[in-house]
């Protein structure tokens, strides 16, 4: 066992673990910050993204003493500060872009990485970076919506609603 | 000006605001003091005869609590199917025992025949890969294909049964001759054999169970990704375990998508319940999604000929289809019912057909057990039906929109009785036609293909004409057909004193929004506040005995025996209101949440009448308890039958046979519609499926039986990359006319209309683009079939 040490959504964390603990796990288990979902085994459904330093990451294939030091948020980390919903989880309440909500801290998550990245992103844009999240319910449709109104942009026109 | 609140308002879903800040609470979230974990071992063979289990090494090891293997489950019930069918000849099906852990004999990779359970996850994987080594299995040959299992006698996936067939069933048996006669007489016959693809459901959250047993009360727990805890119940308690119901609470908490594959009841919950009684701790265990891929219910798996007798114009006069539906190894609680009755009693889709029979032979394979998923059997109709009235199109050269005009039912057919037993309550099929035509500019289509033309690209359009019989479902009639539980619902409607409202009902939300749409609809009725109305779901201890989610009969089912329990409610306040408003009770009109005598200004609010129910100092207790909570069950009359009509435009690359769906139009008729906003979401997720179907999905297990596509890597999900944005329509309406909503049901009709679509888009283009010999191609209508097919 090891003593990791780092800051997860702005609060300094410690906790015993062992070379092969995920971040992921480390999360959920070792911090009770069960957001964070775990989908799949081979990091393909994004379910499980998380910021390292600011980077998206799958945390199921990092190794938390791998990111001893890091600066970690995750979903519960992403409401403002009086806790009232972001202006992304705020898109996606609005557009309904979320059903079963499995998927949706990965989506939240790779959302903001996005617009931290690219503002305005276009449909296109927007369906190439979230091709590493993958969701069930959705058809994606209103996902990609909220992402789009999440940059500011009018989505009024967009498909026929 | 759109409603902002109660029935019809796209009220925002009030589920989202813990699902967005990562505080749902799905099973897998829950940490239980004193837990430990069970992991299972799993078959890596397809077929095998158990020789031998050596425990002891397993149990011997560090945090290993207990050990179990099939031997220990061998004298508890199997987990039954709910649906018994009879063969033609009368003789009932084959149903072989489904034991908690196998023994004797493994039936499919992942079939489960030991688990440890330990201290840890990581002890408990460790000590099960001991005993995997430990374990002594003599593979068979495997038995995939479907017509080799029915035609080799000698290899048996369940020994006892020779020809691996569970069933050869005919609907309607009594019509065949007649259909023959009329097939034989008809002046042109088209016939198509086609696969419907077998997929994955693939849920986003995997499935978890935890067991709890309270050796001071005798109780159990079982928290599970359940879509019908009720059900579950009584499976595992009644027929499995034979635990008293009363003993065991069945919790299904948040849930992330079930799309049936929750619906059934899976050995891995009983499982942990033994074991949680045998150690008198908490046992959990979650599925990786491996394991989801190996042992979760897989749907579709259909091999079917159809054959359409029609004039030469194109007026359809009979159709018959023989179909090989897999079941798996083992039969999953509606495994029997989705490729019969979900199945057979569609075929004559929307149309106005004199003569359909239907022919299924269900097969035992080496394979993941199959059944329901989003759509269920009408999905497999559907797609044969409009491929093969494409196919028509295509063979006699006529327009696919006007040949479809002139076989649907018209308004003034209904109630339409179906020559495969069902009658349709109401409909307008031309409407939704005509409106989806609208929606895509099919007049404009020769312009945008021209267009693609300039880009390189053929570019096709496909229709599909669809019905569904859902809201399942009537339990007079499916008791006819064999199911052996009712399918009716529950929900008790609590006021409490101070006028605000928890409803329990029977119906389990894993996506659907029942908290918000259900509180739509109590709050519009009493004329109170969304905000002050509670939908509680999910748990045995607290709901009435409900059957829960699937069938799209959430609203249609469960929400009118909701409505229902309200309106007692209201009948209850009214006597309430007459006592302490000194009137007669049939003077009493109740609107917008206040009761009053009619003609006057007396009157009392709802909150009044609570209150009062409770601290009844001026009330009629001579005649009337007080309280004011009214439970309603509700049986319904029959099927609820959304139906619509929907455009698919491809783009079809020659170069690499690469599809891009590039528009997409539906035209539903649901009925009344209670919040658009989720109705239209439910369809953007059916038809992302339906494409998903259509494109990419694909189950590939090899001639050994190992599954290929075992894993995201090799079974390809729709990604936000592989759709378009999807045009929704919902305004024809024909409402039920038999639950006082007029509600139809939209979860699966997606995922219905969807994959034809798609598919005669596809074949649009190639005949556009001079391909003319291909008639068909199998779904998923991947790059290198499409390729194939063009060169080939």
């Amino acid at each position: 066992m090891t003593k990791v040490s780092m800051t997860v959504n702005g609060k300094a964390v410690s906790g015993e673990v062992e070379g092969r603990t995920l971040l992921s796990s480390f999360l959920r288990e070792g911090l009770g910050l069960t957001g964070t979902h775990v989908g799949c085994d081979t990091s393909q459904c994004g379910a499980c993204v998380v910021h390292v330093d600011g980077k998206p990451v799958k945390s199921c294939t990092v190794f938390a003493a791998d990111v001893a030091g890091a600066s970690v948020r995750t979903i519960e980390g992403m409401a403002n500060p009086d806790g009232s919903l972001s202006v992304i989880q705020q898109a996606f309440q609005d557009h309904h872009g979320l059903q079963c909500g499995f998927c949706t801290p990965g989506m939240v998550m790779s959302t903001a990485a996005l617009l931290a990245e690219n503002p305005k992103p276009t449909e296109a844009e927007v369906r190439h970076y979230l091709d590493g999240n993958i969701c069930r319910c959705t058809g994606y449709h209103n996902i990609v919506k909220a992402v789009m109104a999440a940059s500011g942009q009018d989505v009024s026109a967009l498909a026929a609603e | 000006m759109p409603k902002d609140h109660g029935i019809g308002a796209s009220s925002k879903r009030r589920e989202d605001v813990r699902f967005l800040t990562g505080r749902g609470v799905y099973t897998d979230d829950m940490a239980l003091h004193g837990q430990t974990y069970a992991v299972f071992v799993r078959s890596t063979v397809a077929h095998g005869r158990i020789k031998s289990i050596k425990t002891a090494n397993a149990a011997g090891m560090p945090g290993v609590l207990a050990v179990f293997t099939g031997e220990d489950f061998k004298d508890v019930g199997g987990n039954p199917a709910g649906w018994l069918i009879n063969s033609r000849d009368g003789t009932p099906m084959r149903e072989p025992k489904r034991p908690v852990l196998a023994y004797s004999k493994v039936r499919h990779v992942g079939d489960a025949y030991a688990a440890v359970v330990a201290e840890t996850y990581a002890q408990a994987r460790d000590a099960a890969e001991q005993l995997a080594a430990d374990s002594e299995i003599e593979e068979l040959p495997a038995i995939i294909d479907m017509k080799a299992a029915v035609a080799d006698p000698s290899n048996r996936v369940h020994d006892e049964i020779p020809d691996n067939l569970c069933f050869d069933w005919g609907w309607i048996e009594d019509n065949r001759a007649a259909v023959d006669a009329a097939m034989k007489a008809a002046p042109h016959v088209v016939t198509l054999e086609l696969v419907n693809n077998r997929l994955v459901p693939n849920a986003m959250e995997p499935r978890a169970s935890i067991g709890e047993y309270n050796p001071g009360t005798g109780d159990y727990k079982l928290t599970t990704t359940s879509q019908n805890p009720h059900l579950t119940r009584l499976l595992v308690a009644a027929f499995v375990l034979g635990i008293p119901e009363n003993k065991l609470q069945v919790v299904a908490p948040d849930v992330g998508g079930g799309f049936g594959s929750k619906i059934y009841h899976y050995g891995e919950e009983a499982l942990v319940l033994a074991a949680a009684k045998k150690l008198g701790r908490p046992v959990r265990w979650t599925a990786e999604r491996s394991e989801s891929f190996l042992t979760d219910a897989h749907g579709r798996d259909h091999v079917t000929k159809i054959e359409l007798g029609c004039t030469k114009d194109g007026q359809i006069l009979a159709i018959r289809t023989e179909t090989l539906a897999n079941v798996g190894a083992y039969l999953s609680n509606f495994s029997t019912a989705t490729p019969t009755f979900l199945h057979g009693t569609l075929m004559a889709g929307p149309y106005k057909v004199p003569h359909v029979y239907v022919n299924v032979k269900t097969v035992f394979t080496n394979t993941a057990p199959v059944d329901a998923y989003r759509g269920a059997g009408r999905p497999e109709a559907t797609y044969s039906l409009e491929r093969v009235i494409d196919k028509m199109c295509r063979e006699l050269n006529l327009d696919p929109f006007e040949v479809r005009r002139k076989n649907l039912l018209t308004p003034d057919q209904f109630p339409y009785t179906t020559p495969v037993g069902l009658v349709y309550d109401t409909g307008n099929y031309q409407a939704t036609l005509d409106r989806v035509m609208a929606m895509a500019d099919v007049a404009g289509f020769e312009k945008r293909a021209a267009e693609s033309k300039k880009r390189g690209k053929l570019r096709g359009m496909g229709l599909s004409t669809w019905i569904e019989a859902c809201g399942i479902a009537p339990s007079h009639l499916v008791g006819v057909l064999g199911s052996r539980v009712g399918l009716y619902d529950a929900a008790t409607v609590r006021v409490n004193a101070t006028g605000n409202i928890s409803v329990m009902t029977g119906a389990h939300s894993h996506g659907q929004g029942h908290e918000t749409v259900f509180a739509q609809i109590v709050a519009e009725k009493l004329g109170i506040p969304e905000s002050s109305v509670e939908i509680v779901h999910g748990d045995t201890a607290k709901i009435p005995f409900g059957m829960g989610s699937y069938g799209s009969r959430s609203l249609a089912v469960c929400g009118t025996a909701m409505a229902k329990a309200v309106d007692k409610i209201i009948a209850k306040g009214k006597k309430i209101a007459a006592h302490m408003l000194e009137a007669s009770e049939g003077d009493i009109t109740f609107e917008n949440g206040k009761f009053q005598v009619a003609g006057t200004d007396k009157a009392k609010t709802f909150g009044e009448i609570a209150f009062s129910a409770y601290v009844p100092h001026n009330y009629p207790l001579e005649t009337l308890e007080p309280g004011l909570e009214e439970t309603a069950f509700y049986d319904p009359a029959n099927f609820t039958y959304p139906a619509g009509a929907y455009i698919c435009e491809v783009e079809v690359d020659e170069g690499t046979g690469k599809v891009d769906v590039v528009a997409f139009h539906c035209a539903d008729d649901f009925g009344n519609v209670m919040n658009p906003m989720i109705v239209e979401g439910q369809v953007h997720g059916g038809v992302g499926q339906g494409i998903g179907q259509a494109l990419c999905e694909f189950t590939a297990y090899d001639e050994t039986g190992q599954l290929l596509t075992g894993s995201y890597m090799d079974y390809p999900m729709p990604r936000a990359e592989d759709v378009p944005f999807y045009n929704v329509d919902y305004s024809c309406q024909t409402p039920c006319t038999h639950n006082p909503l007029g509600v139809k049901g939209c979860g699966e009709a997606g995922a219905i209309g969807s994959p034809p679509a798609v598919v005669n888009a596809v074949i649009d283009a190639l005949h556009r683009g001079g391909h003319t010999h291909v008639t068909h191609i199998d779904m998923p209508v991947s790059p290198s079939r499409v390729w194939s097919a063009i060169n080939g």
